[in-house]
């Protein structure tokens, strides 16, 4: 019986003097003067202002007048609130409170996801209107159109103090506009604050069924290409879409994009860089993990306080699936209010995401438990919120003119055992817990017919009482009844065990309150009918309660990158001496034997015999060997939501730069394999992918700052299986349409798409044109132009052969063949075009394409003079690359200095960068791997790995840095058992495998833009 | 409509097949005596004869030692002074020669359809025919163990020598055991977002897990008393099958990585006096106790892996056979697949880095692989009496840089190391006018 919680509402739809006036009334008009005075009470008016002893009037919806001494004028209501404080009615500025449940759109059948593969092809929206071509860009979208006030939902936030709520529609990536309503349960048309309070965003796609995007960059690139089409939209004349008519309506308003960890935050804001704007944003609530970098967007935040429940580490091989991740981010989360206040960044505090709403209350105490002010946490729940929505004149504060939209509390809302009375919204009030009834508990003389002299005990608290019976004497007892309590009235039951024995049923009410007096009938066991009456004579004997101790909040540093192998501190440049090592310089010198290399300032200073230098780190390198970083030019690593958007045959506007993944445990992984830099892929399915990027494993950093300064860009095209799906499994009553499914339309895709470019180069060339900026054709025109480089996926002869001629053909070139298992059999053509090969030492049989694959074809072009280099494409593969490149030697005798250069300085050239690295030269980058043993032998170890002269990797400091993790994770356990055990509710850890992608790796669930999903470990490339 | 595209796709297969012709012939029985001189004999139990000799007849190994061979009339003498020595690699858990090309399905043959196949047999698929196993058999693999997969029970394998004209002449060791994969407790993917209110719950991934291993267990008792019957009226193929595991000439087969799971099929197995190995094994190092007190060996599966959790040691998968080594755990080693058990050398050899061992790496891949699959008593090692099957490297054969496999026999016969490898990199070096270095 949860008496405390129930609400009470009012049973007459009460008029008050502003009703709806085009509205007709049933009956006699019901207008009253909605006037109280809430006096004695100490007022949080805001956040900065708390006044002791104050009054609030309000009259009808507003607030007329608050402070310390006001007069009361007749006709008012007055509510003594002796004791209890009242605040401002809390505002949620993230929900979908009245919204309809969006629809879930079948993707594809069986609902396994999908997008561009599924099963039912969508290639433009189906949705019926003058709309855009994409489901999920839907600006169109008004709130305010299907809003309708929810009485039962509306109940959870009211309980929690919360008088008014945005609400919007939270499908697609543009998402319309939001409304702002208050929880009354009144009409629609009353709740109203306002109709459009912001425009909204994600990088989600929803319920859309378009194909188009099916991968995170493929929403970043519908994003950016929409901003573009609206702005282009304005002046044209031969299109009417009400999409880009109404996404340029709603510019002015507050833009709000609904993000989660903060590399997502990044990623928006970059996007709102390009386009003027400054997001606000609703996020998970990670800030704290790289607050600089949300400080240095600007923007304000709508964060949540659904801080993680415990893990259960009982079992400790179960525990093993926790990762130090979220180990950390259980320890750290709830810190994430107090960082973002210490930040100075403004924020609001939302109730979305909590699991139970009743934990709002108890996690927003926890924040403040954590160095979270306790008057910023009114703020952000208040006066920011309202502010951000536009409706800080309304609502946020108590003061003259807002509306009356405040609660009544026992205490200050921060202590443990406040009780929320009344919450008052727009001067109509919701009882939460009744406030003026009489604690009836204590010592009560009750006496009775039939009952003797019996002393009850009334227990426990104001809502849930307990009872025992006492009865001394000869016939003495003690024994446990029930009591209950509705308003005035009270029942009572408890059994005597004899004398009478059986249930003594009583039945009475309140009828004096000084003493406090209960009075009644009642019911023996014999079933006589006896009246009866308690007394109060002393204060109940409470059982003192085991006050709850404060949460430990000592917590451990942040992290860079977060994750298993992150460093509080992000390593430095070190001048570092190696002494005689023996050096692979890639250069003319070849391998130089007790050689010394001197690094400063991130570069190469000195490479020869007896060096010294002042202040260097000396290391002694006798019997080891020196050469340049590794660089995988065919990597899927470090990118996140997905790396193809093969929904479309072309889709070179998106791009890998847009969802680079700075913590990716394989970026360390392949430091311990002495790779340096990797050039990061669109997968390979469709013949004119996304655009490249080429990165640093720079340990710790963001997303941006791995990406390797100044290096040009590239583009993946791909040919063969996978851009003709040849290994989709046939859908079951549908063939696999999308085009092309033969090489022979591969070809076409091609010469299409290069004849639109030259088209809309020659026509966007026209001064004073309007044409459409294309960003898919943008990236085309820079392959035209010879700033954006091709790396073309292939396998067999034939289709190498086509796209050669139809580059001759349309004017471009190709840069490198990549995989490129057959190009022994066009060595002769490509060298004759300049194009590089970059392939797998010894891959075959993965697929059809690949039945002719030989180990030997690196050696083969190498000798017929193509720039030859291996690559990866493959997580794991690219931490021996350089066994790899041994293979050369395995398979074709390869000379040992040009089988290094196959995954160094080759690479390097391919992507136009070995000025810069690639080779052991003064003034390149000191991008170095020193190695126990000849780097091309298996028995090769990376001892240290250095980029921009930073020793990211350290085989010996490693060992230490597993022991601080491992005493860590200890600790934290630790925490966690003592948290469990304190009643926190635990969460079962689950396997759940990090996503490795690879070139075929289709993103299966568009939900997901932060991936957790389970490995797909495909062994086809 | 299908079928055209079925005839059609068939004719592009013979054609690719008619032009990549591999023609290789498996080689005559030893007809004669022949005697290894000069090289570096690596035994597979560890010990290394430099300046060894080997003698072998009929197939059977006949002398090895150190500096002089015995005085015998030898029709062939092989000089191998500098060169490297081993006993043929063997590959357990394989599907080599049941697998062509990953992704085409009809040549696929290692995964029936089903969870429970006891009765399945690997060894009536095994392709002598495949292109594949000539450029494994080229890095000196010369035994391997084709291994059905999926499902519960996945089948029944053997072990193969890699010389033959048909699986009848392949066979080694005809059925040795069952394969099973461990239940494993694992998340399901899930979309992000709450739970529609009022959702059953469901069962958790634990609880799914345990209710196949009680599927499981229930299963093989009543194979387990089938096996007791003198006459079972009607006849069960798949307990039929499985009777060798109860009456020990059969061993179980194990898939399994996780501490947990390994711990959970070592306690089943013993429940029913089964011989158990381990295949996988990533958290074996964590269990030790457990493998050692119950005598039960793990596969490795592959060390060029990347490890289970972002936690574990960058290096984890290098240094388990270290870790296994340490703790006087059985251990072998498999890699993954098919064509890429040509890499089999090298993932043994990876593990030298991380503390094995040279003679060590080598015996995983031999002595302790034989030892495994119950054919140490005729190979694994190079020791008089046992087969002659072994294979000569120019220089180490652990080591990419260094192995070059120039002579291999397979029970004394000197089988032809050529490969489709090899002639199409003969046929296009020609193109080109350059020299093809093997």
């Amino acid at each position: 019986m949860k008496k405390l919680l129930l609400f009470c509402f009012a049973l007459l739809k009460i008029q008050y003097s502003s009703a709806q006036e085009t509205y007709p009334v049933n009956g006699a008009w019901d207008i009253r003067p909605g006037q109280y005075a809430f006096t004695n009470a100490t007022i949080v008016a805001s956040a900065d202002q708390t006044i002791t002893n104050g009054t609030l009037l309000i009259k009808d919806r507003q607030i007329e007048a608050v402070g310390a001494a006001i007069a009361i004028p007749k006709g008012y209501v007055v509510i003594d609130l002796k004791g209890k404080f009242i605040y401002p009615g809390l505002v949620d500025a993230f929900t979908t409170y009245g919204m309809p449940e969006a629809p879930r759109q079948a993707f594809g059948l069986g609902g396994a996801g999908g997008g561009g593969f599924s099963r039912v092809n969508i290639p433009v929206s189906t949705k019926p209107g003058a709309y855009g071509w994409n489901e999920a860009i839907k600006p169109e979208m008004n709130a305010k159109a299907v809003f309708h006030a929810n009485a039962t939902t509306s109940v959870d936030y009211k309980k929690n103090g919360f008088g008014a709520v945005q609400s919007l529609i939270r499908d697609g990536i543009a998402r319309g506009t939001s409304v702002a309503v208050t929880l009354g349960d009144e009409r629609d048309n009353e709740v109203m604050l306002n109709d459009q309070v912001a425009a909204h965003y994600s990088f989600s796609k929803g319920t859309a069924a378009t194909n188009y995007p099916t991968s995170l960059m493929g929403v970043i690139a519908l994003l950016r290409q929409t901003y573009y089409d609206a702005a282009w939209y304005k002046n044209q004349k031969e299109e009417y879409n009400i999409s880009l008519n109404e996404f340029n309506r709603i510019q002015t308003l507050p833009q709000i994009f609904e993000v989660t960890d903060p590399f997502s935050v990044l990623r928006a804001a970059k996007i709102g860089k390009e386009f003027g704007k400054v997001y606000l944003y609703k996020s998970d609530g990670e800030e704290y993990q790289r607050i600089n970098e949300m400080k240095a967007t600007g923007a304000g935040f709508i964060i949540p306080v659904n801080f993680p429940a415990p893990y259960d580490v009982t079992d400790p091989f179960d525990a093993r699936q926790i990762t130090y991740a979220q180990m950390k981010h259980w320890e750290l989360a709830p810190t994430n209010p107090a960082v973002l206040e210490k930040a100075g960044i403004r924020f609001a505090i939302t109730s979305d995401g909590l699991e139970s709403s009743r934990d709002f209350w108890t996690n927003l105490r926890t924040a403040v438990d954590y160095g979270l002010t306790e008057k910023q946490a009114i703020k952000a729940v208040t006066q920011t919120p309202a502010e951000m929505l536009g409706i800080g004149d309304k609502l946020g504060t108590l003061a003259k003119g807002k509306l009356a939209n405040f609660i009544i509390t026992s205490s200050s809302v921060f202590k443990k055992d406040n009780v929320i009375y009344e919450n008052w919204i727009e001067g109509r009030q919701y009882v939460v817990s009744k406030m003026d009834v009489a604690d009836l508990r204590g010592k009560y003389n009750l006496t009775g017919d039939g009952l003797g002299n019996i002393t009850l005990n009334v227990n426990g608290t104001p809502g849930s009482y307990t009872v025992a019976a006492d009865r001394s004497g000869t016939d003495s007892v003690r024994t446990q009844g029930t009591f209950l309590r509705a308003g005035d009235q009270v029942n009572i039951y408890f059994d005597l065990k004899n004398n009478p024995a059986g249930n003594i049923r009583l039945s009475g009410y309140i009828t004096s309150t000084t003493p406090l007096t209960l009075r009644g009938q009642g019911v023996l066991p014999d079933g006589t009918t006896t009246k009866w009456t308690a007394v109060y004579t002393s204060a109940a004997t409470i059982a003192p309660t085991r006050p709850t101790p404060k949460p430990n909040t000592n917590v451990g540093p942040v992290i860079y990158p977060f994750m298993a192998f992150g460093n509080a501190q992000i390593p430095k440049a070190e001048t570092t001496l190696f002494k005689n090592a023996t050096v692979w310089t890639n250069e003319k010198e070849g391998i130089l034997k007790n050689t010394d290399v001197l690094i400063e300032n991130g570069k190469i200073k000195a490479v020869g015999k007896n060096l010294s230098a002042a202040n260097a780190k000396v290391i002694d390198a006798t019997g080891k060997q020196i050469t340049a970083g590794i660089v995988d030019e065919h990597s899927h690593i470090a990118a996140t939501g997905g790396i193809n958007e093969g929904s479309q045959a072309v889709t070179s506007e998106v791009r890998i730069a847009d969802v680079l993944n700075s913590e990716d445990i394989d970026l360390y992984r392949q430091l311990a394999g002495g790779v340096t830099t990797s050039h990061i892929l669109h997968g390979s399915a469709n013949p004119i992918g996304g655009q490249n990027q080429l990165i640093k494993h720079r340990w710790g950093v963001t997303p941006d700052q791995m990406k390797f300064e100044g290096s040009p860009g590239f583009i993946k095209f791909a040919l063969g299986e996978n851009v003709k799906q040849s290994n989709f499994p046939a859908a079951f009553g549908s063939a696999n349409i999308r085009f092309p499914q033969t090489r022979m339309g591969v070809e076409q895709v091609y010469i299409d798409a290069f004849k639109r470019a030259k088209e809309y180069k020659a026509a966007r060339a026209v001064k004073g044109n309007n044409v459409r900026r294309d960003l898919e054709l943008d990236a085309l025109v820079e392959i035209l132009n010879d700033t954006r480089h091709i790396t073309c996926h292939s396998y067999v002869q034939s289709e190498i052969n086509m796209l050669m001629h139809v580059a001759d053909s349309m004017g471009f070139k190709i840069n490198t063949f990549t995989h490129i298992l057959e190009g022994y059999k066009v060595a002769d053509k490509m060298k004759a075009h300049n194009i590089a090969g970059s392939t797998f030492s010894d891959w075959w049989a993965y697929k059809m394409e690949v039945a002719e694959a030989i180990p030997y074809n690196g050696k083969l072009m190498h000798e017929v003079g193509v720039l030859t280099g291996f690559n990866s494409d493959d997580a794991e593969m690219a931490r021996r690359l350089n066994q790899e490149a041994g293979k050369a030697v395995t398979y074709g005798q390869m000379n040992e200095e040009d089988a290094l250069k196959l995954v160094t300085l080759n690479p390097a050239k391919m992507m136009h960068v070995d000025n810069r690295i690639g080779s052991i030269k003064p003034g390149k980058d000191a991008d170095l791997v020193l190695w126990s043993a000849n780097p091309l032998s298996i028995y090769a170890v990376a001892e240290k790995t250095y980029v921009d002269g930073i020793p990211y990797w350290d085989y010996a400091q490693d060992a230490a840095k597993q022991k601080a993790m491992k005493a860590d994770e200890g600790r934290i356990i630790q925490k966690m058992i003592e948290a469990k055990n304190a009643g926190s509710a635990a969460q079962r850890p689950a396997f759940q495998r990090r996503r490795l992608y690879e070139c075929e790796t289709l993103e299966e669930d568009q939900f997901v833009v932060k991936q957790k999903g389970v490995q797909q470990n495909q062994d086809q490339h | 409509m299908k079928k055209i595209f079925l005839s059609l796709g068939e004719l592009l297969f013979a054609t690719i097949l008619a032009f990549g012709q591999a023609n290789i012939s498996p080689a005559k029985p030893q007809s004669k005596p022949v005697l290894i001189t000069g090289a570096t004999i690596h035994v597979g139990n560890g010990q290394v004869i430099e300046n060894g000799y080997i003698a072998f007849d009929k197939g059977k190994i006949t002398a090895i030692g150190s500096g002089t061979a015995p005085n015998a009339s030898f029709s062939e003498v092989i000089l191998a002074n500098g060169k490297q020595l081993y006993p043929g690699f063997i590959c357990p858990i394989t599907t080599l020669g049941l697998v062509e090309f990953e992704s085409v399905r009809a040549t696929i043959d290692d995964e029936e359809t089903g969870d429970v196949n006891p009765n399945v047999r690997s060894l009536i698929a095994y392709n002598t025919d495949s292109k594949v196993i000539p450029t494994v058999r080229s890095n000196g693999i010369l035994l391997a163990q084709p291994t059905p997969e999926g499902g519960l029970v996945s089948g029944q394998s053997s072990v193969v020598q890699l010389d033959a004209w048909n699986w009848q002449d392949a066979a080694y060791k005809t059925d040795i055991g069952m394969h099973l994969t461990w239940p494993i407790a694992r998340a399901a993917r899930t979309r992000r977002g709450p739970q529609a209110a009022g959702a059953a719950a469901q069962e958790t991934p634990a609880d799914r897990a345990q209710r196949v291993i009680d599927e499981l267990s229930k299963y093989f008792s009543e194979a387990k008393a089938y096996a007791e019957m003198a006459k079972p009226k009607v006849a069960n193929l798949r307990f039929e099958a499985m009777k060798g595991l109860f009456n020990g000439t059969k061993m179980l087969f194990v898939n399994a990585e996780g501490a947990k799971e390994i711990t959970q099929a070592i306690n089943f197995a013993k429940k029913y006096g089964i011989k158990e190995v381990i295949v996988g094994g990533n958290e074996s190092y964590l269990v030790t106790d457990v493998l050692k007190d119950n005598n039960v060996p793990v596969i490795l599966r592959e060390t060029q892996r990347l490890p289970d959790k972002d936690e574990d040691d960058v290096y984890l998968p290098y240094k388990l056979p270290k870790l296994l080594q340490d703790a006087g755990v059985l251990y072998g080693l498999t890699g993954i697949g098919f064509w890429r058990q040509r890499n089999l050398p090298f993932e043994a050899g990876e593990a030298v880095g991380y503390g094995l061992t040279k003679e060590q790496a080598v015996q995983m891949i031999t002595l302790n692989n034989a030892k495994i699959l119950g054919i140490d008593k005729t190979t694994g090692t190079l020791e008089v009496g046992k087969d002659a099957t072994l294979f000569i490297s120019k220089g180490d054969a652990l080591d990419m840089v260094t192995l070059n496999v120039d002579t291999a026999f397979i029970q004394g016969r000197n089988i032809n190391l050529d490969n489709l490898h090899k002639q199409l990199y003969k046929k296009f070096a020609g193109k080109y006018g350059v020299e093809a270095k093997l």
